[in-house]
């Protein structure tokens, strides 16, 4: 009798959850695959609801470092792509996964670092020297190693000032493999020193003795693309809500609030949709 | 959830946030737990009545499976129900189903492994009882599961328990989204990737005070059960 009673329980459990998703189906939700840093920096949770009252949409965003967003819009399992690596995104759309991209709007990455400054390279203007005498110095360096866009960047950045990395890197550089908030709390932890973009950083809590040793270098910036999962590949894709987005972001509506973000009175993210190189 | 606040200010303000993060942890959890019990007590009553070639196999698979690395069960399902994978036309990945699905697959196991040792014991008691009344293998397992179901409501808060306390699993099918899929181990390891390690730890009391409750309220009804069941 207990035997038969769960087994209604569970059935009508089982019918009702798993009815669920044929009824979310006609709402209008839609996935973005992004980047830790945009969620970490508080922009959706200023941006979305705005977005929501104008259309009606929706957006469930899962915050991914931009390598493994990339890989969520390859299965299938996103609509719409926000993130930052532009080599990648170009190869993404170059290999027909998605497409066309573009550009919405950059922030900085900053070197961080203790108060001591034990490495000694507090208001170097050149990111590459500034990376070069860390190394030299062996002074303790949180790498993200995760294959996001961040860490793609700082790769770049040792590449760029003539280091091969993985040949240099012994125990002073430890790859984390984590997002941006673990890296900035084991460099605190730990007293090292770490690449970060600017609106993590400025968001962040346990910030501890850390300040910005090195900011400003043309080659720190760090540019967001955005664009919709091929729905020739991917039938679930949704199209008009996935492009209503992509339009909202580029639309000079969009763009001005975006610059309207700030977090103690710092803009975080500059807008450049209408900028064809970015 | 907003800036600047404590887990304190936000439970004594009843923030909707919060309640709805929590509702959604204990609703997930229990729907886990449900399935596992459905799947697991009467796998684990087989093992501890019938004999098999085979058998002492499946005793250890069971008991190891208990130590399932969450993150391999959270990508394996990921897999499954990525619309590139063979379950990806059902469309669940992202939702708080996968999410029930991939904490099932990790419970099932302790209940299972849990519930056989309950049951073997008292069968121990019962098998001479048994054998000379000649119940039925199906009326035996009924019989025990039936006798046997105050000790068993240990194996299930064993697996609430894991279900409760498990991350890595739920982030990966569920994806932590804000509004859907965010649970309080979800939001607690937000919170700490914020550098917000107060608002954190205070998300964490809260957690660990309503697994109190629950164990609580468990261990009552248990009581209670037994006293009316003589």
């Amino acid at each position: 009798m207990l035997n038969r009673r769960l087994l209604i329980a569970s059935v009508t459990l089982g019918a009702a959850l798993f009815a669920a998703p044929v009824a979310q189906a006609q709402d209008k939700s839609i996935i973005v695959a992004s980047t830790t840093s945009t969620r970490d920096s508080g922009l959706f949770e200023y941006l979305l609801p705005k977005f929501k009252a104008k259309t009606g949409i929706t957006v469930k965003v899962v915050a991914q470092g931009t390598g493994k967003a990339l890989d969520t819009g390859r299965r299938c399992d996103a609509d719409v792509l926000f993130v930052h690596a532009k080599a990648a995104e170009e190869k993404f759309v170059k290999e027909g996964y998605g497409g066309p991209r573009h550009p919405v709007m950059y922030n900085d990455f900053v070197v961080v670092g203790p108060k001591s400054d034990p490495a000694g390279i507090k208001g170097m203007k050149d990111v590459g020297k500034a990376l070069v005498t860390l190394m030299n110095k062996k002074a303790d360096f949180i790498s993200r190693g995760d294959n996001s866009g961040t860490n793609k960047a700082e790769l770049r950045l040792w590449k760029a000032s003539g280091v091969n990395i993985d040949k240099q890197k012994g125990p002073w550089y430890k790859a984390i493999g984590q997002g941006m908030g673990a890296t900035l709390n084991a460099a605190a932890a730990s007293n090292g020193y770490t690449l970060t973009d600017r609106a993590t950083w400025i968001h962040f809590k346990n910030k501890q003795n850390l300040v910005i040793e090195v900011e400003g270098d043309k080659r720190l910036f760090n540019q967001y693309g955005v664009f919709l999962v091929n729905p020739k590949r991917c039938p679930h894709v949704k199209v008009d809500l996935g492009q209503a987005f992509i339009n909202y972001l580029i639309s000079p509506e969009g763009q001005t609030v975006i610059k309207g973000y700030k977090v103690d009175g710092q803009e975080l993210f500059y807008p450049d949709a209408n900028d064809p190189n970015a | 959830m907003p800036d600047d606040t404590s887990a304190l200010q936000l439970v004594l303000s009843g923030d909707p946030t919060l309640f709805a993060i929590v509702r959604l942890s204990l609703f997930m959890s229990l729907s886990a737990v449900l399935f596992a019990t459905l799947i697991g007590v009467p796998f684990g009553a087989l093992l501890a009545l019938t004999r098999f070639p085979g058998r002492e196999t499946a005793i250890v698979v069971a008991n190891a499976l208990m130590g399932l690395p969450p993150v391999v069960v959270g990508l394996a399902i990921y897999l499954l129900l990525s619309r590139s994978g063979p379950l990806g036309f059902l469309g669940l990945l992202f939702t708080v189903q996968a999410m029930i699905i991939a904490q099932a697959v990790l419970v099932t196991p302790i209940i299972a492994a849990l519930a056989r040792q309950t049951i073997e014991d008292l069968w121990a008691e019962y098998r001479d009882e048994m054998a000379a009344m000649n119940i039925g293998p199906l009326q035996r397992v009924v019989t025990l599961i039936w006798d046997a179901r105050f000790s068993l409501v240990t194996s299930l808060l064993a697996g609430f328990g894991r279900a409760a306390a498990e991350v890595g699993a739920i982030i990966i099918v569920g994806g932590n989204i804000d509004g859907f899929t965010r649970t309080m181990t979800t939001a607690i390891a937000l919170e700490t990737s914020k550098g917000d390690l107060p608002l954190a730890i205070g998300l964490g009391m809260i957690l660990i005070a309503i697994v109190i409750v629950i164990n609580a309220l468990a261990w009552v009804a248990r009581r209670v059960g037994e006293r009316y069941a003589g």
